[in-house]
Order: C-alpha cells, then structure tokens, then sequence
C-alpha cells in the first residue's frame, strides 16, 4: 500500500467538516454569480483564508529548516504601513516625504521591499550571529509594531485608491484576487523548492545541520533565503489585509496570524521540528484553519469558541504527529485484552 | 570572585549596571524623578508583569518557552472578576479558583511536553488560544468589582515619606520575588531545573526526575501567570478578557534582559527583576517625557533585547573558545 501522505489528516478533517456542512447548514453548498464573481461560503473559505494561506506558505520553508518565524504579523502591519503612507502621504508620517505618484506596482514593491529587509534582518540574526529562531524572530514580534505605527505615527492610515484595493477587492475569472496570489505564490514556491535543490537543502538543514554542513550544504545562506522569503510572503499578506480594509491599523492587522500559520503548517503534516515539510498540506491546514471558523460563524456560536477549537484541533494534530503519543498509544492498545 | 563565576554572573551584572545608568540618565533628565514616590511607582505599576516574568522564568531555564502567560492572566482576571461580581463568591474564593485554573492549565501543558516529548512552543501556543478562548466566553465587557474585602485588600499600603507607598500589589511582588529565589537556588526542584536547562540527556543520566520537574515548572508558570491576573485585578479593581495581550513578550523580553538564557541553565530569578525594572524605567521615562509617542516603548525594548541577545551570543563564544 502506498503511504498516505501526511497532510491526508488534515484533508480528512476539512472533508468532515465540508460533510458536516452539508449535512446540517442549509445554503453552504450554494455558489451563485453575480457582476461576473462568485459569491458563497466556499469561495469566502477561499478568499478569507489568503492572508493564513501565503503565511503558511513562507513559514512551511523557514519551519523545514527547523526555525519558526514569529514576526510574520508585524511583518505584515510594516508592510501595510507602508503602502498605505505611501498612498495616502499623511503629513506627520516619516514616510510622508516620499512621492511614488500613487503608482500601485511601485508603492507594492516598496511594501515588498520593507517586507523583505523584515525578512533579512531575521535571516541575518539566524543564521549569521547563530541565534535561536524563537527569540530573534521576537525580536521584530516586539519591535515591529512599533516601527508600523511610527510609519503611521500612531493613526489608522485611510486611502482612496481603486487600482490598489482591487488587489484585494477585485476579481479574476470569477474568482477573488487573493485566491490568484495565493495560487501563483504556491505555484511559484512549488517550482523553487521541488524542481531545484533549494527544497532538499532546506530538509537538510532542518534535519541534521551538521551532516548538512558535511555534504556541503551553506546552512547560513539557506537560512538567510527561507527568512527572506518568509518576509515577502508575509508582506504580500498585509498588502491584501491593507487593500482589503482601504487602510492600515498598525495595531491589529495581523495580530495573531503568526499564531493561525504556524498552526496551518503543524495540521499540514510539515515536521514542526524541521525536516520535512509539505507546501499544499500547509494550505490545506489554512482551509481547515478558515473552514472551521465559517463554519463556527454560520452556525451562530459565538466566534470566542473559535480560539477553544482551534487549540484542541492543534493539540490533537500535534499529538498524532508525536512519535512518542504513538508508541504510548499503541502500547496502551496491546496491553488491552481483546 | 574566580574568572567561571564572574563568566557565569557577568549577564546579570551587565543588566543590574544598565538598569542603574538608565536610572540615573533619566533621573538626570526629568527633575522629580528621584523621588521615593516614583520609585515604589516602578514596583507597584509592574507588579503584574513581575510575577509573570519571574514564573516563566523557570521554563525558560529549561530551555523551554510558555506563550501562554498572557492570555493566562486575562482569563484569571477575568475569571476572578467574574466569580466575584455575577457569582457572588468570596473574595478569596474566587481569586483561588483562578489560581488553581492557571496552575492547573499550566500542569497540563507540562505534561504534554514532559511526556510526548512535543515542542513547548506550540503546545503553549494552543494554550494562549484556549485561554483568550476561555476568558472571552466568561465575558467580553470589563466587570468592575464591588466586593468589600477585595477592595479593601486592594486599597492596602503602606504609607512612607514623600507621599510614597507600598501598596498590596508590590507586596505580593516581594514576596513571589523572594519565594522564587529561594525555590531556584536552595531547592532540589531549582538545582533539577537549571540541569535539564544545562543537558536534559545528562540531567536524565544522572537520575534527576526530569518529567515531574518540568511539569512543575509549567504548573509554576501558569500558577504565576494566573496570580498575575490577581495582582491586575487588584491594580484596576476589575477584571478583563482582553488585558495581557502580547504580555508574553514583555515577559520574555524581561527574562532575556535580566540575563537568562533562551537556550536555557543560566539565570537567575533576580535577574528578571531587574528587566522588569528596565521596563518600567523605559515606561516612565516616556510617560515623564510626555511628547514622545507610546509606541516607542515597543521600539525601544526591541533595541535592549537586541544589545542583550548580542552580548549573550559573545559570552557564549568567549565562554566555548576558553575551554
């Protein structure tokens, strides 16, 4: 028989609740077209789970190579910062001065590039001055907020400018803009890490630095890359939230997403230890992640519920993952009299 | 003072010097500063954060990091708050039934990690969900609390000269400071902890009970995390689901600053203290400065956790290089 792979948990639950669904929720099946763009909650599933999905994606590489990335949400709030003082220019803000002609591929690859040195700063604290993921990633988890709201100086900066919201806002062939990014994020990673050496340095890496480092494989440099990634991936994710919304709230958006990837990627089947990761079980874990909460939502029970669910799904999921709860589980079985 | 043990106490003392110059540079800039008053202020205003920080410590000298702090202290607090107002309990009753909710949280997650053998990051992680969780299903409003004996528990203090006081909440500060000391230098427990921190392979070799250890070291730290909460409570005579967002990186920030090492078996109990102080400092100085904006407070502990995470990483190096 060939073995499931590890992300099939995951798909199994997602299927369950889909089931569960479509059993008990009247019109969650229901897709219907409107202005040339589907609406129903299978594409919201799709569309709300963008921002968790191209997280998941960059921290899937930085958790192969055995690091995790907490900054991500700040990550996002500075890159959100960004484009929204770059649009709208408010006086106060330190970026006020800067004049891109409310060009939106300009003002998205200045977001990017913020999003990017994010990345670095992270990537350099890692792998060059050897420090643990947690903590240098804690560091930009801290700070970073407070870089955003010194951008904004402190206000939710508003903006009026189509070209830029319709990343978020518009839609593509009937499908929402955000699910084309995250496709073509996940396509664009699925390449670079399965069809180069990248994917299989990153597993080295992440499964033994040192017998890594003996074949030959610069740990630093492929650290420094996964962070870096990480950055824009996460960049990408707070131009969405920022395009969606028309503005940017330093304070919130992205709080807590870090939390919601890292989840995504631990149901996706990736080793949370390093090693061994999945791409698409990362984005099924972001499905599963986004599907549970519709669901809690259209059922009408209160969303706090949510955040009790999502901790019993990932402990559960950790647990099955867990050598040591599998051997203590199959002992428990055997000992018992058939 | 031999050249280890100078090595070994070396982060301490580097943070106790910043700590004073910080003390003195902003004392020197803001007149009033110095007075006994604001002092006390610096114990009595972060007391919460202190009891928080010197709980987690402990899981951090073993190498290992609890998230769920925060969100722990608004659950007791609001749990607390709750029990008191909409259930009519006594004052010690309900803050008991915190204390007893976070240490039980805590001994779960213990064991998860002692057992299973599964990251304390992620299972922590669950926690800080399941906690916030928890705490918004008791209630999403602030409750304020009218209940006598709490409220004259919490107006308690000790008056001294110069219109300072020591209030309630300070008291409970000193004294988890001096329990914790006590339990991480003289105790079986604390020597246990700083071996696993130091090699949990060794610490195992060597017979220590490396499972009951760690657990009571998470038990520790969610005890601590939940009385946290109390001491919030008392600090704002009301409880609430939402108070203690991000203070699990405060809290961290303050245990690396005071010289503990991530990677756990070196620290100390005093040192986070001092971090605590930093904090404050840092908080009060922004707060006596008035035009400069909150959010500096973010940066600025970013940069010290930076400074102290760099000269941690060159101890270490001189440290490996000497043997």
């Amino acid at each position: 028989m060939k073995r499931l792979p590890q992300w099939a948990w995951a798909l199994a639950v997602l299927a369950l609740v889909l089931l569960f669904n479509l059993v008990l929720t009247p019109g969650f099946f229901h897709i219907e077209q409107r202005d040339g763009r589907l609406y129903g909650s299978l594409i919201d599933i799709l569309n709300r789970s963008a921002p968790v999905s191209l997280l998941a994606i960059g921290m899937t590489l930085v958790i192969g190579t055995g690091g995790v990335d907490l900054s991500v949400g700040a990550v996002m709030a500075i890159a959100g910062s960004v484009a929204a003082c770059l649009i709208a220019r408010p006086a106060e803000s330190p970026l006020g001065g800067i004049n891109l002609h409310r060009s939106t591929p300009l003002i998205l690859l200045a977001a990017l590039f913020a999003a990017l040195l994010c990345g670095l700063f992270n990537g350099i604290l890692v792998s060059w001055l050897d420090l643990q993921p947690i903590v240098a990633t804690l560091l930009l988890m801290v700070a970073g907020r407070g870089i955003a709201q010194l951008f904004a100086n402190g206000q939710i900066v508003t903006f009026h400018l189509p070209s830029f919201s319709a990343i978020a806002t518009g839609s593509l062939a009937g499908f929402p803009n955000p699910v084309w990014i995250v496709l073509l994020t996940f396509l664009i990673f699925a390449v670079l890490v399965r069809s180069t050496a990248f994917g299989l340095f990153i597993e080295a890496v992440g499964s033994n630095p040192v017998a890594a480092r003996y074949a030959g494989v610069d740990a630093r440099r492929i650290k420094l890359a996964v962070y870096a990634l990480c950055g824009v991936c996460a960049g990408l994710a707070g131009v969405i939230g920022t395009a969606d919304i028309r503005g940017a709230d330093a304070n919130n958006l992205g709080l807590y997403l870090e939390l919601d990837a890292i989840l995504a990627v631990a149901v996706g089947g990736t080793s949370i230890m390093g090693g061994r990761f999945s791409l698409i079980g990362s984005i099924v874990g972001a499905l599963l992640m986004q599907a549970l909460t519709t669901t809690i939502l259209t059922r009408g029970v209160s969303p706090e519920t949510t955040l009790v669910m999502k901790a019993l799904v990932v402990v559960a999921v950790v647990l099955l993952q867990a050598p040591a709860f599998r051997s203590w589980a199959v002992g428990i079985t055997r000992r018992r009299p058939a | 003072m031999n050249r280890a043990a100078l090595r070994e106490r070396l982060p301490v003392l580097i943070t106790a010097a910043v700590c004073v110059a910080m003390y003195v540079a902003v004392g020197l800039r803001f007149d009033k500063f110095f007075s006994l008053r604001v002092f006390f202020n610096l114990f009595s205003d972060n007391a919460f954060l202190g009891v928080i920080a010197i709980g987690t410590t402990f899981v951090i000298l073993t190498g290992g990091i609890d998230l769920s702090i925060g969100s722990m202290m608004g659950c007791a607090s609001i749990m607390a708050a709750s029990l008191m107002q909409n259930g009519h309990w006594p004052a010690f009753a309900a803050l008991s039934a915190a204390l007893a909710f976070g240490a039980l949280v805590g001994w779960c997650q213990g064991a998860l990690v002692a057992f299973f053998r599964l990251p304390s990051f992620l299972i922590t992680l669950a926690g800080l969900f399941f906690c916030r969780g928890v705490a918004l299903r008791i209630s999403q409003e602030s409750v304020q609390i009218d209940n006598p004996l709490f409220n004259s528990l919490a107006g308690f203090q000790i008056q001294l000269p110069g219109r300072a006081s020591i209030t309630a909440t300070s008291i409970v500060l000193f004294v988890v400071l001096i329990v914790c000391m006590f339990v991480a230098r003289q105790t079986r427990f604390g020597r246990t902890i700083y071996a696993i921190g130091g090699s949990m392979a060794s610490a195992e070799l060597m017979g220590l009970k490396v499972r009951r250890t760690l657990i009571g070291a998470y038990t520790l730290s969610g005890l601590c995390a939940a009385l946290g909460g109390a001491v919030f409570t008392l600090y704002t005579s009301s409880g609430d689901a939402i108070s203690g967002t991000g203070l699990e990186l405060d809290a961290i920030a303050c245990v690396v600053i005071g010289g503990t090492l991530l990677s756990g078996g070196y620290g100390s109990v005093f040192g986070t203290l001092l971090g605590v102080l930093i904090l404050g400092i840092v908080e009060s100085a922004i707060t006596f400065q008035g035009t400069l904006s909150s959010w500096w407070t973010k940066i600025v502990i970013g940069a010290l956790l930076l400074m102290f995470m760099v000269v941690q990483k060159l101890i270490e190096r001189a440290a490996a290089r000497s043997r």
